[in-house]
């Protein structure tokens, strides 16, 4: 299966820039926010007036990856977010809590279901197509992809858009930060690898690709697998995993070029992949992403986009750090996430041979 | 690929019952489970009539063993996935890949209600107990835990066709050889949040609904959850199970019309309708019954029943909305009313419509206003639309 | 009457978030839905709730919605004729 075309709405320069990754965007907070565009002439001003910050964010992402393919009518539109449209969420409770369920108005009822963006694309496209969502934290991309390969293992379509939009409120942030998920102190997300601390930071994101069957001779990469695992007991179980993995696919980490990992810069977290960086990976180049996009449930699709660029542009781009050694040409990439160490994925990916 | 898809169990919770047999009863003897809203804590009580369902968290939890104060969505599930997966009869997981494919539509809602009425006044404030399950997949996961399940989990939101998309996707993982079993619905408690939702849509009745009727007002809630068990041929070969059902058809589509309104002639409804049955290979007239997503709002019930005309004219098959009786289950709803499409076509039933009175003048037919029995029901519609544009529909056909 | 007129368009404004749209840009008479300012069925029920906010006005049957949104003006005169406390 072929990446043909990406979008990207990141906390780092990624939309519509010409350049891939030159530097890094640097936030001295525990909470990374997307660089949004202006949505004039993205998006038209009569659909524009509702949609909250995600819903443009991720149609405006899904757009981009669409024109690039030149497609106007994918045969699937297949979202994948874990928190939903959070803001509408939080308008419609507030509202109704200090009014007391009373003078509430529709629309931020209407856009709070976690259907609103696969929706409204397909609604500006007047796509009838194949529309699903899933809303599983860490699985939430992952378990779209998964559908979007099966669509075109069964040839009920040829070519799909696939998305996860996840976004950080005021209200989510505090909430989260409560639990613990995000750091303390106020540090770079520069330094996050190098000075270990409990939490993360905070991240968010609306990636959309365009998986096809069919090479189109400018096609990012090949992707050529993808697994899942939930809740693994300990690491030996993750090392099993991957082996299995990559023995499916009938590849060995000698002939992956480069390992992106999932750190977060959560000292406990962080200790996973730190095992198996000294074990099974002590021989292959690896490199981080979440300073960049920061943490969410959907951040796979980060590392994603990311791996199918480095493919593309033969290179790791400048804003990321990494440990120096001279690769020769990128062809094959492993991905390995985690989010809280419950929901586990790999996804592997290979150069297009013309 | 071509793998035929088998129904070994099901399970059930709504207002007319808490499991398969009592719900069967109800809609044998037209007992609808709408009434004046009790547990719900709403302003809104005494305005409009909601299907709850008959027992509180504790008994939810004396039943499940889940605790009560998690989201009512979980124990919801939990009663309706762990009564599925008894029925199924399936004795050893051991080498079986199984999975758990749910879908809701608010996830924890009910208790992030009881946080936030805290938090909106100090954001240091309200327990964090109620929240943390406040994600959709979280429910997933609370059930998932209950019943062992591991090897595969997700969680489908496509508003009110979440289930019947849950369903068709663990259909499809079963053919595409990545698991062997799956317990495939949804769930959906009552809310405040999507009570008065739907209240600003002023779609809610007042009154009983009347689903497909010329004076239909609206809809009423309801809550509940209903799943399947869907495995591969190969685990149907070790189960004792006379007559099988299979899931013959599916398809989803977008209306691609409006954010909350269907399309007038319900063009969403009739490619998820047309491509089921194409996907099935039958043709309208091998319907039997179609269990209709009849809301009872003015706009879902035209476009549906214009779709169902442009398919199935001049013959139509006999169909009703069970939503009279269990109310709008929402997220649920597809799961419950699968349930239902497979007890048809087992004991060679037809619900009653409940209140039907009068024909909607746009439409050829009128959906069945009486219980009909002794029938052979060989292949029943099921059709879940939903906020979006999202439809999609179901075939089960007897083997 | 003209201080409602401007009241409703800024509230109207306001309450759809018009973007790029001014009160003058609505003309007393035009009409809002459709073909006019190009609003859609949940304009109007946020205009209910407009109409219950600041007038304190309960349109019971969703109905009379057509009628009473047509323009600015029927809006207001509806108000009129049916504030009570005023």
């Amino acid at each position: 299966m072929y990446i043909r075309a990406t979008g990207n709405i990141s906390p780092q320069h990624t939309y519509g820039h010409p350049l891939f990754l030159p530097e890094l965007v640097e936030y001295v907070d525990n909470r990374l926010s997307c660089i949004e565009p202006d949505y004039k002439g993205i998006i038209d001003a009569k659909q524009i007036r509702r949609m909250s910050r995600i819903i443009r964010m991720g149609v405006a992402s899904a757009l981009e990856c669409l024109q690039e393919a030149g497609i106007d009518m994918p045969d699937a539109i297949i979202t994948g977010t874990s928190y939903g449209c959070l803001e509408d969420t939080g308008i419609f409770l507030s509202r109704m809590i200090e009014y007391n369920e009373e003078l509430l108005t529709p629309t931020s009822f209407i856009q709070s279901t976690h259907n609103t963006i696969g929706a409204q694309i397909g609604l500006l496209l007047q796509c009838n197509n194949y529309n699903n969502v899933f809303v599983h934290s860490g699985f939430s991309f992952e378990s779209a992809l998964l559908d979007g390969i099966m669509l075109l293992r069964e040839k009920e379509a040829s070519n799909v858009l696939i998305g996860a939009i996840d976004e950080i409120t005021n209200i989510s942030h505090s909430i989260l930060n409560r639990m613990g998920l995000y750091k303390q102190n106020r540090i770079s997300n520069k330094e996050i690898f190098k000075n270990k601390s409990k939490g993360s930071i905070a991240g968010e994101g609306a990636t959309f690709f365009l998986l096809s069957n069919e090479s189109s001779n400018t096609d990012y990469a090949k992707l050529i697998g993808l697994r899942t695992f939930y809740k693994p007991q300990k690491v030996e179980d993750i090392k099993k995993e991957i082996l299995i993995f990559l023995e499916e696919n009938t590849i060995t980490l000698k002939e992956i070029d480069l390992i992106i990992i999932g750190k977060n810069g959560d000292e406990k977290l962080d200790r996973v992949y730190d095992c198996l960086q000294s074990e099974i990976f002590s021989q292959n180049v690896i490199i981080n992403y979440k300073n960049l996009c920061g943490e969410y449930p959907t951040a796979t699709a980060f590392a994603l986009w990311l791996a199918v660029n480095i493919i593309k542009f033969g290179k790791i781009p400048k804003a990321i750090d990494y440990n120096g050694v001279s690769t020769s040409k990128i062809k094959n990439i492993l991905i390995y996430n985690n989010y809280l160490n419950k929901h586990h994925s790999l996804l592997l990916l290979s150069e297009c041979k013309n | 690929m071509s793998e035929t898809i088998f129904v070994a169990g099901t399970g059930v919770i709504s207002a007319i019952g808490n499991n398969i047999s009592e719900c069967l009863d109800a809609l044998k003897n037209s007992r609808t489970g709408i009434k004046h809203m009790q547990r719900l804590d709403s302003v809104h009580k005494n305005k409009f009539p909601v299907a709850e369902v008959n027992l509180d968290n504790e008994s939810l939890e004396s039943l499940t063993g889940l605790s009560s104060l998690k989201s009512r969505t979980a124990l919801l599930s939990l009663v309706a996935a762990k009564e599925a997966l008894y029925n199924a009869g399936i004795e050893n997981f051991d080498n079986l890949r199984t999975g758990f494919v749910s879908a809701n539509s608010v996830g924890g809602m009910d208790k992030s209600e009881f946080f936030f009425t805290e938090y909106f006044k100090n954001n240091q404030k309200g327990r964090l107990c109620n929240v943390v399950n406040h994600e959709c997949g979280s429910i997933t996961e609370l059930v998932a835990y209950q019943l062992g399940i591991k090897d595969y989990v997700t969680t489908i939101s496509t508003a009110c066709s979440s289930s019947a998309n849950a369903i068709f996707f663990g259909a499809r993982l079963i053919k595409n050889n990545i698991l062997d079993v799956v317990i495939a619905g949804g769930a959906d408690s009552l809310t405040k949040f999507t009570l008065n939702g739907f209240n600003t849509l002023m779609i809610l009745d007042e009154q009983f609904c009347q689903p497909f009727d010329e004076n239909r007002r609206g809809l009423n809630l309801g809550e509940g959850a209903g799943y399947v068990v869907l495995v591969s041929e190969k685990v149907a070969n070790t189960l004792n199970k006379s007559p099988f059902i299979k899931l013959s058809g599916y398809c989803n589509a977008n209306d691609a019309y409006h954010q909350t309104a269907s399309s007038p002639d319900g063009n969403g409804s009739f490619l998820a309708m047309s491509g089921a049955l194409k996907k099935s290979g039958l043709k309208p007239e091998d319907i039997n019954y179609i269990n209709l997503h009849g809301t009872g709002t003015q706009n879902n019930d035209i476009a549906e029943g214009s779709a169902i005309k442009r398919l199935f004219s001049p013959i139509y098959p006999k169909m009703s909305s069970t939503k009279a009786f269990t109310g709008h289950t929402l997220g649920a709803s597809g799961g419950i009313e699968a349930v239902f499409s497979i007890l048809a076509i087992q004991e060679g039933i037809v619900y009653p419509n409940l209140r039907l009175q009068t024909q909607m003048k746009e439409l050829p037919f009128l959906p069945e206003p009486n219980f009909l029995q002794n029938l052979n029901i060989k292949h029943v519609l099921s059709n879940s639309f939903g906020f979006g544009g999202n439809c999609s529909s179901l075939i089960f056909s007897k083997i | 009457m003209d201080n409602l007129l401007l009241e409703l368009k800024k509230q109207i404004i306001a309450q759809l978030n018009l973007q790029d749209i001014k009160p003058e840009d609505i003309s007393d008479d035009l009409p809002l839905f459709a073909e006019g300012l190009g609003l859609d069925s949940i304009d109007a029920l946020e205009l209910i709730v407009l109409l219950q906010q600041y007038y304190k006005i309960k349109l019971t049957n969703a109905d009379d919605g057509p009628k009473v949104f047509r323009t600015v003006k029927t809006m207001a005169e509806y108000i009129e004729n049916h504030q009570t406390d005023k």
